[in-house]
């Protein structure tokens, strides 16, 4: 019925807010996205506490006689759940069970190890979703990246400091130029990227395997099993917090690049260029910008990015030589992540660092409650969903909602003539 | 059937659309509602037609008060409303996009677009609309979508037509065959509500007048009223239509443009070997219906098509072949047709939209850092000279109203520094207080010495503001004449004829 679509916001659909200061930050809030993301959050973790009451053996066991004693199956569902989160949150973030602090806050270091390619990896996926683009190539170009970080981690022979700096410039220049083949056909041909970046995955993981298998390339000498040599000591990025923790100095990368994705999408012109051709590339062309140069750029970032990614596994997480799933789905986590962390620089940082928690947090609960770890899946998904539907999450919490309220048409038009 | 609306009130928050708003429409009579932009027009409309709720107030048809929960209730009292944005689907044909959302079916769930076809035939024979029941929507021109929407409407037995703002994305022919369509239907007994803020139209076809102001109304006129009248009513105080200026004193030629040709996607010549000189301080305005290349002639002037022919120079210096950039760092303004397409990022602050042309260097740019605080200096400079009504520069461009959009282009090109101004259709969509202060900036450009091109499909803003009109046909230049020419001729002209007395 023609009727139901609604006349469409007119060109002009000013919302001036014409309340107080304080009253329209509130409103913010209250509409804004960090409160839905926050709920969304809340309402994942409350739907897998469900999975997790009904896949618990005790509960399903007292649910036998729910009648005859409901109380039973009350608490056995308290128990799965809250001693799962307990799990999940010992494993994550602060273990109170050990004796000492250095012990007892491994776990947050964990996240942060397992979080440092997944935050980085999201930086280069929200910043090519900021001009625009999809890139979904990231498994492509952690791969592509990891095989030269690796391949100057294993055979060269540099002092400490240049060879880690080689090898990190060197993956951050595979990973660039993986995706930035992508951007230049985008630009030169007009094909699309989702396409041509889901190809190139392919392209990647194959090539990686032949090098993988291919004694001379990157197979460890002696070795039957497509696997390279170990990273040279040199290469390595060296443990931040002493030999006790697994987090590598790579995380100051991290900290380091999410400061530049920053800068450059903020207050650079270069990225001034990247959200206006991101927002209208119509606008940014008649104002005399090169759209095709920037979707080029634009790549060779993101991509550098998701290279930086894979070099923190293969000189990080997984020094003791690599093989094709080193990517170990970061890939295609990041675009969740830079979903979930709305494309914004520090959104990210904080949503890669949930995901490393959970990362860190579901074998630990594995491991102590027998939860599977693919709850943990099951929450990060649907975290995800909900962050997608914000209507969904404001219809169950019975918030006002915002964006009906912001198209209307009128006040500022109004104000105008009443000022004259 | 007689519509009257009662005290309706709708609120938005803090802001009241409609304030007691009180409205009857006679069976068979045309009903203008004039207002500006952002008056409470749409708003009204909507809540007539179901779409919103009213706060306070009723809804009576023929005496009775209705209560519409929804567009299908007021359609099957029988409201219409004709959108100014259609509803229709593109790839669908005409039958299909009328019968849809009351489809008949025939034996099995068949649709029975025989039935379809037929109502369309008769409802197009009987105003003449010529409208073939199985051409494709989509390839039919603007005024004959609307014409199908207006079939749409009727198609279902409606007694009261809402037309909101259909003149919009009209041609002058359009619009005039619009109007004898309203009145053809008003004569059938159709009781017709017309928004628009386009004086003319209303004297042209109203019937009565209601006109309505920061959503209350304010008065009602006689369609005899003149112009300064319907405006002082509808902007709450005197406005000046014709603009003000003193005869052009023009220097040398500026920009020069000879033998043009430019070639569309398709191959084919969309601008045909066109040739004109503008000169330092006069305004050239090209006329023409829209689509006749205009357009595409703005476009390569600026180095946005690709394919381009001839020759074009700006004091000298030759623009063909130069980078959208270098076009730009050349001293040339424009301020493009569609300005939310084209002209403004909407997402970005007006503070960045100000300088979306000039993120290379000076004076926003240092060391490839952006330059904040200079920029929101400039920005604040701006807003308050080109009275942007916005609560701060860090609005983003997309929540203001048109005529504060338009501002906002204009003040980014203009405070750049000018050898040539080129304006397509400056004053498109935005409310007459905007447009008064458009017009006034325009003519203080061309004061300044600054040759300027405004292209534009509305001959009221060609008269007013021109010094010598070029008007194009089919890509063509079919005479460029002084800025006195009288309407009549002009108008031959826009249909591709050169009268006697007009020099090519």
């Amino acid at each position: 019925m023609s009727a139901q679509t609604a006349t469409p916001p007119a060109t002009n659909d000013p919302s001036s807010t014409q309340q107080p200061r304080a009253n329209a930050i509130l409103k913010e809030i209250v509409n804004g996205n960090v409160l839905i993301t926050v709920l969304a959050v809340f309402l994942a973790l409350l739907i897998g506490g469900v999975l997790i009451a009904f896949s618990n053996e005790d509960v399903q066991a007292a649910a036998g006689y729910f009648f005859s004693r409901p109380q039973d199956t009350f608490v056995a569902i308290w128990n799965a759940v809250s001693g799962a989160y307990v799990a999940l949150f010992q494993g994550s973030i602060y273990n109170f069970r050990r004796d000492d602090f250095v012990t007892a806050i491994r776990p947050l270091t964990d996240t942060l190890t397992y979080a440092a390619p997944l935050i980085v990896a999201g930086l280069g996926v929200g910043l090519a979703f900021r001009v625009g683009m999809f890139n979904i190539g990231g498994r492509g170009q952690m791969l592509i990246a990891a095989a030269a970080a690796g391949w100057v981690g294993f055979s060269f022979h540099l002092p400490w400091g240049v060879h880690l700096v080689v090898a990190v410039i060197a993956g951050i220049a595979g990973g660039a130029l993986w995706a930035g083949i992508v951007g230049l056909l985008k630009a030169r041909t007009g094909a699309h990227e989702v396409i041509l970046t889901i190809m190139l995955n392919y392209v990647a993981f194959y090539l990686v395997s032949y090098m993988l298998r291919a004694p001379g390339l990157l197979q460890a000498p002696d070795q039957v099993n497509p696997k390279s040599p170990p990273m040279l000591e040199t290469a390595i990025f060296p443990p931040l917090l002493g030999p006790a923790y697994k987090l590598h100095a790579g995380f100051i990368l991290v900290i380091l690049a999410t400061i530049f994705v920053w800068w450059l999408l903020n207050r650079s012109s270069l990225g001034f260029r990247f959200r206006a051709v991101g927002e209208n590339p119509n606008a940014a062309r008649v104002a005399g910008m090169d759209v095709k140069n920037i979707y080029v750029y634009a790549m060779l970032v993101s991509g550098g990015l998701l290279g930086l990614a894979g070099v923190m596994q293969v000189l990080g997480t997984v020094p003791t030589g690599f093989s094709s799933g080193i990517d170990a789905g970061i890939g295609f986590d990041a675009i969740t992540v830079a979903l979930l962390g709305r494309s914004k620089p520090w959104g990210i940082f904080a949503a890669g660092v949930l995901f490393g928690a959970f990362k860190a947090g579901g074998y630990a609960m594995q491991a102590s409650q027998g939860v599977p770890v693919d709850v943990v899946t099951i929450v990060q998904s649907l975290i995800v969903l909900f962050i997608a539907a914000p209507p969904l999450v404001r219809a169950i919490f019975f918030l006002p909602d915002g964006s009906r309220r912001r198209r209307r048409t009128t006040p500022i038009v109004t104000k105008e003539v009443e000022a004259k | 059937m007689q519509l009257e609306l009662r005290g309706i009130t709708k609120r938005f928050g803090a802001l009241t659309a409609n304030d007691h708003i009180d409205l009857v429409v006679a069976p068979g009579e045309i009903h203008c509602l004039l207002g500006e932009n952002g008056a409470g027009k749409s708003t009204l409309m909507n809540v007539l037609y179901g779409l919103y709720q009213a706060d306070d107030g009723e809804i009576l048809l023929d005496g009775i008060v209705q209560h519409f929960e929804g567009p299908g209730d007021a359609m099957r009292s029988g409201i219409g409303m004709v959108h100014q944005h259609f509803m229709l689907i593109p790839v669908f044909t005409v039958a299909e996009n009328v019968m849809l959302g009351h489809e008949q079916t025939s034996f099995g769930g068949r649709l029975d677009l025989d039935a379809a076809r037929k109502r369309v035939r008769e409802i197009s024979d009987r105003f003449g609309f010529s409208v073939d029941p199985d051409a494709i929507v989509g390839d039919l021109p603007v005024g004959v979508q609307q014409r199908v929407e207006i079939i749409k409407a009727l198609s279902r037995d409606a007694k009261v037509l809402v037309f909101d703002e259909p003149t919009a994305v009209l041609t002058p022919q359009e619009t005039d065959e619009l109007m004898t369509i309203m009145r053809q239907l008003r004569d059938e007994g159709t009781s017709i509500v017309f928004i628009t803020h386009k004086l003319r139209e209303v004297r042209e076809v109203a019937d009565r007048i209601t006109v309505i102001r920061l959503g209350k109304v304010v008065g009602e006129a006689a369609p005899t009223a003149s112009n300064s009248e319907l405006a002082a009513l509808m902007v709450g105080r005197a406005v000046e239509l014709v603009v003000q200026k003193d005869v052009a004193r023009p220097g040398a030629p500026a920009l020069v443009v000879e033998n043009l040709d430019v070639i569309d996607a398709n191959g084919l010549k969309v601008v045909n070997d066109v040739s004109f000189a503008v000169h330092e301080g006069e305004i050239l305005a090209i006329a023409g219906v829209q689509g006749n290349g205009q357009t595409e002639l703005t476009e390569a002037i600026m180095g946005l098509q690709p394919r381009v022919n001839g020759r074009v120079s700006l004091g000298g210096q030759a623009l063909t072949g130069l980078s959208v950039r270098r076009v730009l760092d050349a001293g040339v303004g424009f301020v493009p047709e569609d300005r939310t397409e084209d002209g403004l990022v909407a997402e970005m602050t007006i503070a960045e939209n100000l300088m979306l042309d000039r993120s290379h260097g000076a004076p926003f740019v240092a060391r490839g850092s952006l330059r904040r605080d200079h920029l929101d200096d400039f920005a604040e400079d701006k807003k308050k000279e080109f009275d942007i009504r916005a609560q701060s520069v860090s609005t983003p461009a997309g929540r203001l109203s048109g005529g504060n959009q338009q501002k906002v282009v204009l003040a980014r090109e203009m405070s750049r520094d000018l050898k040539l101004l080129i304006a397509a259709q400056p004053t498109r969509g935005i409310d007459v207080g905007s447009i008064e202060f458009v017009h006034k900036r325009m003519v203080e450009t061309r004061d300044a010495g600054i040759p300027v091109i405004v292209v534009s499909t509305e001959l009221d803003e060609v008269v007013a503001l021109a010094d010598r009109i070029a008007v194009m046909y089919r890509g063509s230049i079919v005479g460029i004449v002084p800025g006195d020419t009288p309407r009549d001729v002009l108008g031959l002209m826009m249909a591709g004829e050169r009268p006697a007395e007009v020099a090519a």
